[in-house]
């Protein structure tokens, strides 16, 4: 005689599976926490370094890009102290095809000079730097104005003393005005200040700065000594490196071999460098939180197993085989890391999308970091479930039954 | 060849140590529409009796025909198999599933034979209607009394029409009122032609059986 053999469909093994979690729903919300925070935080980390690392691009893009540095290295080994770049290098380097700006800098050359809002103050110079520039090299910094203006050719034609401070220099100074035509005091010069820088693009140090234009202050003390002129050249966008293969000719067709001409950085290795510590940091988290979401799924798969003998019994009675109470408890706990790969993906992407809009900047969420989420959480169940469905296959119905 | 059961030198020895012999040479027919009472003493060997004819435990010594099937020869998958198609259990404690409805508790009877869900749940109605439950076939198991419980796991012990109904002190857990709704819902089935058999240590529960037997020290008399 033919017996057929019993069968668990599918169907009805997750209907099954569903019930049994829906007889406790607040246990199982609470287990899929764990899942919950892993999944979410894994997606959060992912989508918020993507997000932070396109704005980095795009700032890169826009700047860093657009940079080339010249450096006078003067002669080679002797204590040179000429200054190898012309007094017309600011035209000279604009003269070139795909520079938008470009003019040279240098830190005047004072021994702790006395800086002051007024003569006879003693200096609030502590921290304050003096920096001599052409007009070119402050356009090419990018510099957003608070007040006022930024000195030009005509100011530096003249060789003018006026000053524009950097932020932190004029609150040093105690400068916040310029009606009444405010002056700073170096060594005793009085220098008009004719504005205020709240930021720049590129050279943050301007900003703990006194600049006054380059013609000057070499005028006044001299070419740069111990640490020697620079040029920064903003170009347009792609011609960074054309620019760079030109600019020592055409400052010193004579003697080229006097600067050091360096383009921008390369973008992707500086993010990669921004990027690795945190990222490490945070996956490592979630990970962990991974982990235990998984102990959390099987200590509750493992409770219900216990909690359920007499269940297990019946359907055993029923004409359950081992493998239908192994499929219905790792079905369960298989649901339970979904739902919490699933919620836990869909926190995940809120976080990144909120903290994207509060900074303004484009959410960005690669879908191989998403779309495996409650894949992920699925799995994590499925091993969690492995030991409590082996413990309840192996229940005996006579034991089960007994009261 | 109507017999639903015939046990032939049937015993059980647990293995112990030490060794306990709870079942020996049992020899018994039931026949189909038979209603039969087993009666005997604490530690008899009641529950041992249960388990074997009921599939959930398999025999050391004879043979046992279920429906004319050697069972004692069966693989364990087809042992399973036999006992959810073939045999109705009723249990003391009813074991029943919480926070599920009654029409999902009796329902589960044919699961694992593979019934369609929809099948399943329409000779669910039909079977709570047998036990006279079918205005309670939404309720949740736990809001049931203790006599309605009982029945809805009668009417899942029956949806399977299955050769032999196994009552395990059915009314054990029941005050005398609903005890005796179930005592007449058996009395039923038994007109309806089920064959049923009944354990029990309570002699009310066994005047309402055709036949008694009595086992005493795992041997039947
Ligand atoms: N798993 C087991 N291993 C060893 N001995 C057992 C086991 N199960 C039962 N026994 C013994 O077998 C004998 C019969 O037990 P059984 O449970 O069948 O009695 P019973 O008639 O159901 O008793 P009660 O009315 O108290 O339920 C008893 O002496 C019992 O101690
Ligand atoms: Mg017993």
């Amino acid at each position: 005689m033919l017996i057929a053999p019993s069968r668990f469909r599918l169907g009805d093994v997750i209907e099954e599976s569903v019930a049994g979690l829906l007889q406790r729903p607040m246990r199982s919300a609470l287990t899929m926490l764990g899942t919950m925070l892993g999944v979410g935080s894994f997606v959060a980390v992912l989508g918020l370094t993507a997000t932070a690392g396109g704005q980095i691009d795009k700032r890169f893009t826009e700047l860093a890009a657009t940079e080339v540095t010249v450096a006078d290295v003067g002669v080679a080994g002797a204590n040179d102290p000429t200054m190898s770049f012309p007094a017309n290098a600011a035209s000279r380097v604009e003269s070139i095809n795909g520079v938008v700006h470009g003019g040279r800098w240098w830190p005047v050359p004072l021994d702790h000079p006395a800086v002051s809002s007024a003569p006879g103050i003693s200096s609030h110079g502590g921290e304050l730097q003096i920096l001599a520039m052409d007009p070119s090299t402050v356009e090419a910094a990018r510099p957003v104005l608070r007040l006022g203006r930024t000195f030009d050719t005509f100011h530096a034609d003249r060789h003018e003393k006026v000053a524009v401070l950097g932020s932190v220099a004029a609150s040093n100074l105690g400068i916040y005005r310029l009606d009444g035509n405010p002056a700073v005091f170096i060594d005793g010069t009085p220098f008009t200040v004719i504005g205020i820088i709240d930021d720049t693009g590129r050279m943050p140090d301007m900003l703990f700065g006194v600049i006054i234009p380059a013609s000057t202050a070499y005028d006044l003390y001299g070419p740069p000594t111990e640490q020697r002129a620079q040029m920064l050249l903003e170009t347009r966008l792609g011609a960074a490196s054309v620019v760079a293969d030109q600019v020592s000719l055409a400052l010193r067709p004579d003697a080229p071999d006097l600067f050091k001409v360096t383009a921008a950085p390369d973008p992707k290795a500086l993010r990669s460098k921004i990027g690795g510590d945190l990222d490490v940091l945070f996956l490592t988290l979630a990970s962990i939180s991974l982990i235990i979401g998984a102990i959390g799924i099987a200590n509750t798969t493992l409770v219900a197993v216990l909690e359920r003998t007499h269940e297990i019994g019946l359907r055993r009675a029923l004409g359950a085989r081992p493998r239908h109470i192994a499929a219905q408890f790792l079905t369960e706990s298989t649901v339970l890391g979904l739902l919490g790969g699933m919620i836990g993906a869909a926190a995940g992407i809120t976080v990144v999308v909120i903290a994207a809009l509060v900074q303004g900047w484009t959410p960005l969420l690669q879908t191989w970091a998403v779309a495996p989420a409650p894949v992920a959480g699925a799995l994590i169940g499925l091993l969690a479930g492995v030991y409590p469905a082996q413990r309840a296959a192996r229940i005996e119905p006579v034991e089960a039954l007994r009261r | 060849m109507d017999s639903v059961i015939t046990l032939a030198g049937v015993g059980l020895t647990y293995p112990g140590p030490p060794p306990v012999s709870a079942l020996r040479d049992v020899d018994l027919d039931v026949r189909q529409g038979d209603y039969l009472a087993v009666v005997g003493p604490s530690g008899s060997g009641k529950s041992t009796f249960l388990n074997v004819v009921g599939l959930l435990d398999r025999p050391t010594h004879g043979t046992y025909l279920l429906d004319g099937v050697d069972v004692s020869t069966l693989s364990e998958r087809d042992r399973t198999a036999l006992r959810g198609q073939r045999i109705g259990f009723v249990f003391q404690a009813f074991h029943l599933m919480p926070y599920r409805t009654a029409t999902e508790n009796v329902a589960l009877a044919t699961l694992y034979a593979g019934v369609p869900k929809k099948v399943r749940i329409s000779t669910a109605h039909e079977a709570l209607a047998r036990v006279g439950l079918a205005h309670r076939a939404h309720a949740l198991t736990n809001m049931l009394s203790g006599g309605e419980r009982q029945r809805v796991a009668i009417a899942r012990a029956i949806l399977h029409r299955p050769s032999l109904l196994l009552c395990d002190e059915p009314t054990g857990n029941l005050d005398s009122d609903n005890a005796a709704s179930v005592l007449t819902l058996l009395d039923q089935l038994h007109r309806d032609g089920m064959t049923l058999m009944v354990i029990t240590h309570d002699s009310t529960v066994a005047s309402r059986a055709k036949r008694l037997v009595t086992i005493r020290d795992g041997a039947l008399c």
